[in-house]
Order: C-alpha cells, then structure tokens, then sequence
C-alpha cells in the first residue's frame, strides 16, 4: 500500500469561531468528522491516510476554549489551552504544581506551543502496529499484533490488558486524575454532561476502539480542577528513552496529604502502563494512616504491580513501576524520608 | 459484501476477512421481532379450530388409568434448560448490548458463560444419548405427514394427520435449529477463545492463518446474530398464552392429563399406565 506521507489529504476545513458553531458542525457530521485541537495527534493519521475524515473541524478560532480560570475554589482550564500556557499560569504554578510539572514533561518546547491540555489527554495510542493501519483490534479487526511470541512491545500494556496491549501516552492524564478533575463534556445534542476524569479514559475491556468515552458529536470543552488538593504534597515523575523528547515508558503522579509524617490521604495514578492512566486506590488505601517512609514506600510499591502481566519485551516495566510508586509515597532529594 | 462481512489488510498486504457486518444483528433481532409480530397477528385474525371441551373431557374419560400429572421434563433436564438459558442470555447480552452502545469489560463474562454454555451442552448430549429418548426430538422424513396436518390445522382446517409425540413439530425443528447454529457459536468460540488471555492456557494469536482465523470470526459472528432471531422466536412462544402450559412443564416438570390428551398423540408419547401402549419402550416413559 503506497502512502505519500507528509501530503495533506483533502478533506473539507471547518473553522468555527465559537463553540455553539462547532457543536452545530459536529452534529451535522457525526462520526464523518474529525475535531483537530493542536494538531500534533491528528496529522500524523491523516497524511499516513489512516484516518480519512471527510470533514475535519478546527477548534484553533474557538477563544472560549482556552484560558485558565479560577472558579468555585478551584480552576477550569479551557480545552484548546496549549500546555505552554498551562506551565505559565502563575495560579498552575503556585496551587497545581504537580500539573504543571506534568505538562511541562510533554514533548518538546515547540510542541507544548502547539499541543493543547484537551488534546494531550484525548490523544490516541502511540502503539506502531495500530497507527500504521494494521487491522488490529483497536483499528476493528480480530488480532492484536503487539501481542504475539515475535512483537516488539517494549512500550506497550502490563496491566488492564483485554485482547489489546496498547498504552495511554499522556502525561497531563495522571496528574488530573491525581488531581481529582472533572472533564466538561458537551454534545450537538444537547446531552451534556461532566465526567471524572478517571472516568474519562476507557480500557480496551470496554470500548477496543478508543481511548476516552468521547462519542461522535462530542466536545471536551474544559477541565475543572476543584481546589481540594490545592498546595497538597505533589509528586510527577516520567520515565522516558530521550530526556529531550518523547513519550512516558511509564509516569506516576500523586497528591498526598500529610500530618507530620503520617499520610492523611493520597490520590496516585500511574500511566503508560496500561491503555488507561491506573488510578491505584489499593496502594491509597494501604498507605492512608501510615508513616511516610521506606517501609511504607516499600510494600506500596511491590502492591502496586500486583497481577502485572508483562509481555515479551516490557519486563522492565514491572520494577519501574514499582519503584516509581514508591518514590511517589518516599520523595526524592529534599523532599525523602530519612 | 461490505454490508454482510467486514474486511481488513494484513501486515502484507492481503485482504483478509475480519468480522461479520454488525448490520446482521439488526437484521437478526428485525427478522425475530417481524416474525413474532407477524405470528401474533395471524393468531389474533385467524379463525383457529379449537377443540370442545367435551372433546377433551370425552378422551379423558376414556383414559382413566393415566395418572393425573403426566411427568414431562426430568428435573436433570430442566436444570440443564435453566442453566443453558442463563448461560445463552449472558452471552448474547455481553456479546450485543456493547455494540447497541452500552458499553461495559464484557469479554471475561463472555467467555466465562461460553464454558458454562458449553459444559451444559456435553452434559445434555450424553444425557439425552444414554438416559432419554434420543430421537424423540429430531427430525426426519416420517415427519412430512405430521407437517402437512400441522400447517392444514394453523389454517383452520380440521384435519385427522399425526398429532406430536412428546416434542410438537415446530419444537423439533426449533431445536435442530440450535443444534446447528449452537455448535458453531461454540466451536468458533472455543476457538476464539486461544487469543485471548485466560487463566486456562497460553494465548496463541497464531495457531492458524489469518485468513482461517477470519473464517471462524466470521461463522461466530453468523451464528451470533443467528441466535438473537432464533433467540427472540423462543421467548416469544414461552410466553405466549397458549403455550404457557409447556413453559411451566419446564418449571414444574409435568403436564396435566388432559393437556397430554389434547396436545399429544398417545401412541407416539407413551406413558406409564397406559394399557393400550404399542410402543412399549420404557426410554420414552422419561
């Protein structure tokens, strides 16, 4: 099959101005339309021609979409906010640093200028067999070809594996799960609705052919962050081949709350490990009333990768883990435990 | 073919054969439900000869020697008909209610009612080969006469043909429907169930080609379909009125004298206490 890469293929542009225009738009199309936020996930499937759209809608000229506001204690960021200004905005920085951090570990300068937070936690799977147009599970077809004796999988699933082995490749995800942020859906239909964002990301389990519970015809027009964990003791740390640039062999993200140091509460959520961001609410539980040391950290962690399955080439990341969720509960540097 | 099959490229190239079109699982519950609404309405239009009563009390009369609850279904095969249908709802809810957009992590349920499923149906084979009347429930050509009085009596007519031995006709043809299409659901399932994990064996996506593989997503995903129709067909009858009295036979495992009287025909369903048995096989006494 010859593809011409880096040639856009046509497909009709739509540019809505306001976010009423691009609901109308996606009623109109349905599941014939493809909604581009930066960019950065949709040019790659659509110059391969994996993905072929009819229409494809540009949020880029929606300013109601972006922005960081303060509200109800808390902050709701605007979908189309590009991680750049996530990073910047002094109330991320001061309250949010572990989103902050999070957002700042995506990629690479010149594409946080361009990548959107909306985009970042809606974006597809980096699994090679599915994004070069294999008919694979997660593209309809009946195999998964990243699971079989000779694939090369070193990126791919240790838990929560259902037939398909693909990992979710965000960095902003764990960080408002461990956040405890809520997505602002909205539909052409009028059916609006605002979800967990644990909620958000589906395992293959459920749907085998996406990533989020997004249906055609809907929007992700904000995130709400509410202010409980506000200043909470944060924790993000990303595991990657290149420092510079690329994507989490495995990231962990955590919120805790301490007395002294004794864990009052904590949210942890571990990512690229499975085709949704874990929350591990086993581990918060184990460690809530504990001291926080290595003790503590230790047995957290080997709780952590409990039923972990790894496949032939992603052993590794049984141990990462772990020890990413126990640096989680410990610290490093000046933040450890003696 | 897009609208039947659904296709997809190997890693070379090739077209290879992915699933059936899910266009066939409506088509499936829109046969079932059309025919359902179109058997209900002939039933409800049609003027149907139905039996005096005094006919019935006249034949009971006759026979007094049979006992007053005739025992239809062993408890045995009433489990097995209970544990079936549970196992077969399951699977067609964990198959279907998905892809109607319901969406929940099915496929463990799934495959776990498919053992049931499939366990329920050896243990009925070897009961009904060794301990019932096993061919009490096929069909074959001596069954053409009772066919033809069949459809004369659905329409109206009074014919003297064949009544039923234990399992009316429409029942008989019914179950070698299932047969059919239950073994292929099972083999292809079986078999599906090499590529994905379980605790039960090792995974192994490649056990045949993909084009074979296509093959037997493509004879489950029929058979699937199939059975939402043949499935539909089923309740439907279960509740209907008239035949309430065989839907509670399979709760209660008898019949009543008289609905023996009126619905079988004794020479073909031989019973305990019946004098008159030219059938004197003690395996159609089950």
């Amino acid at each position: 099959m010859a593809v011409i890469r880096d040639v856009m293929p046509a497909f009709e542009l739509l540019q809505p101005t306001s976010t009423a225009d691009a609901l109308t738009l996606l009623g109109r199309y349905g599941s014939d339309a493809w909604i581009l936020a930066g960019g950065l996930d949709s040019f790659d499937w659509l110059k391969d021609r994996i993905k072929r759209p009819r229409y494809v809608i540009d949020l880029s000229g929606i300013d109601e979409l972006k922005g960081v506001r303060e509200r109800n204690g808390g902050v709701e960021i605007g979908a189309m906010t590009t991680l750049t200004d996530v990073v910047r905005h002094p109330i991320v920085r001061d309250r949010y640093a572990i989103l902050m951090d999070a957002a700042e570990s995506a990629a690479s300068p010149q594409i946080r200028n361009q990548g959107t937070i909306g985009g970042n936690v809606s974006q597809d799977t980096r699994c090679w067999y599915y994004r070069a147009g294999w008919s694979c599970y997660r593209a309809g077809g009946n195999i998964c070809y990243a699971d079989t004796p000779e694939s090369i999988n070193r990126e791919h699933a240790i838990l929560g594996a259902d037939r398909c082995v693909a990992v979710n490749p965000s960095d902003t995800a764990p960080a408002l799960i461990a956040l405890d942020a809520e997505m602002v859906l909205r539909s052409a239909s009028g059916d609006d609705r605002v979800v967990d964002a644990e909620d958000y990301f589906i395992g293959p389990g459920t749907d085998i052919t996406r990533m989020t519970v997004l249906r055609p015809g809907e929007l992700l027009t904000a995130i709400r962050i509410p202010g409980d964990w506000a200043g909470a003791r944060f924790y993000f740390e990303k595991v990657r081949d290149r420092q510079v640039w690329d994507f989490p062999l495995v990231n962990v993200a955590s919120a805790m709350v301490t007395s002294g140091e004794t864990i009052q509460n904590m949210r942890l959520v571990v990512n690229a490990v499975a085709a949704r961001p874990l929350r591990l609410v086993n581990v918060e539980q184990f460690v809530k009333g504990k001291p926080r040391n290595d003790q503590t950290a230790d047995a957290a962690g080997e709780m952590a990768i409990e039923g972990a399955q790894p496949l032939r080439f992603n052993a590794y990341k049984v141990p990462l883990m772990r020890n990413l969720v126990k640096r989680a509960i410990r610290g490093v540097g000046e933040w450890a435990t003696s | 073919m897009g609208y039947f099959l659904t296709f997809g490229h190997s890693p070379w190239g090739q077209q290879i054969l992915t699933h059936v079109s899910w266009n066939l699982l409506w088509a499936s519950a829109f046969a079932g439900v059309a025919f359902l609404v179109a058997h209900a309405s002939y039933m409800v239009l049609s003027a149907h000869r139905k039996r005096h009563p005094a006919e019935t009390d006249a034949m009971e009369a006759a026979r007094p020697d049979l006992p007053a609850r005739i025992p239809r279904h062993s408890g045995v095969a009433r489990a097995f008909h209970w544990v079936m249908a549970a196992s077969m709802l399951t699977l067609l809810t964990t198959a279907f209610l998905p892809i109607a957009g319901i969406k929940f992590a099915w496929v463990q349920w799934h495959w776990m009612a498919g053992l049931l499923l499939t366990t329920a149906i050896l243990f009925h084979v070897i009961h009904a080969s060794f301990f019932m009347d096993f061919w009490s429930i096929w069909v074959g050509p001596k069954d053409i006469p009772e066919l033809k009085a069949e459809v004369m009596r659905e329409f109206g007519h009074d014919v003297p043909g064949p009544k039923p031995g234990k399992y009316p006709l429409g029942n008989r043809l019914y179950h070698l429907a299932l047969v059919v299409v239950g073994l292929s659901v099972i083999a292809s399932g079986l078999t599906m169930m090499v590529r994905v994990r379980t605790p039960l064996f090792p995974r192994n996506p490649y056990l045949f080609a993909d084009s074979t593989w296509g093959f037997v997503y493509v004879t489950h995903g029929m058979a699937g379909v199939a059975l939402v129709g043949l499935v539909i067909a089923h309740v439907y009858f279960a509740v209907r009125p008239d035949k309430w009295w065989i839907t509670k036979a399979m709760i209660v495992g008898w019949i009543t004298r008289r609905q023996y009287l009126e619905h079988h025909d004794p020479a073909r369903w031989v019973v305990d206490g019946n004098p008159k048995s030219q059938i004197p096989n003690p395996k159609f006494q089950l």
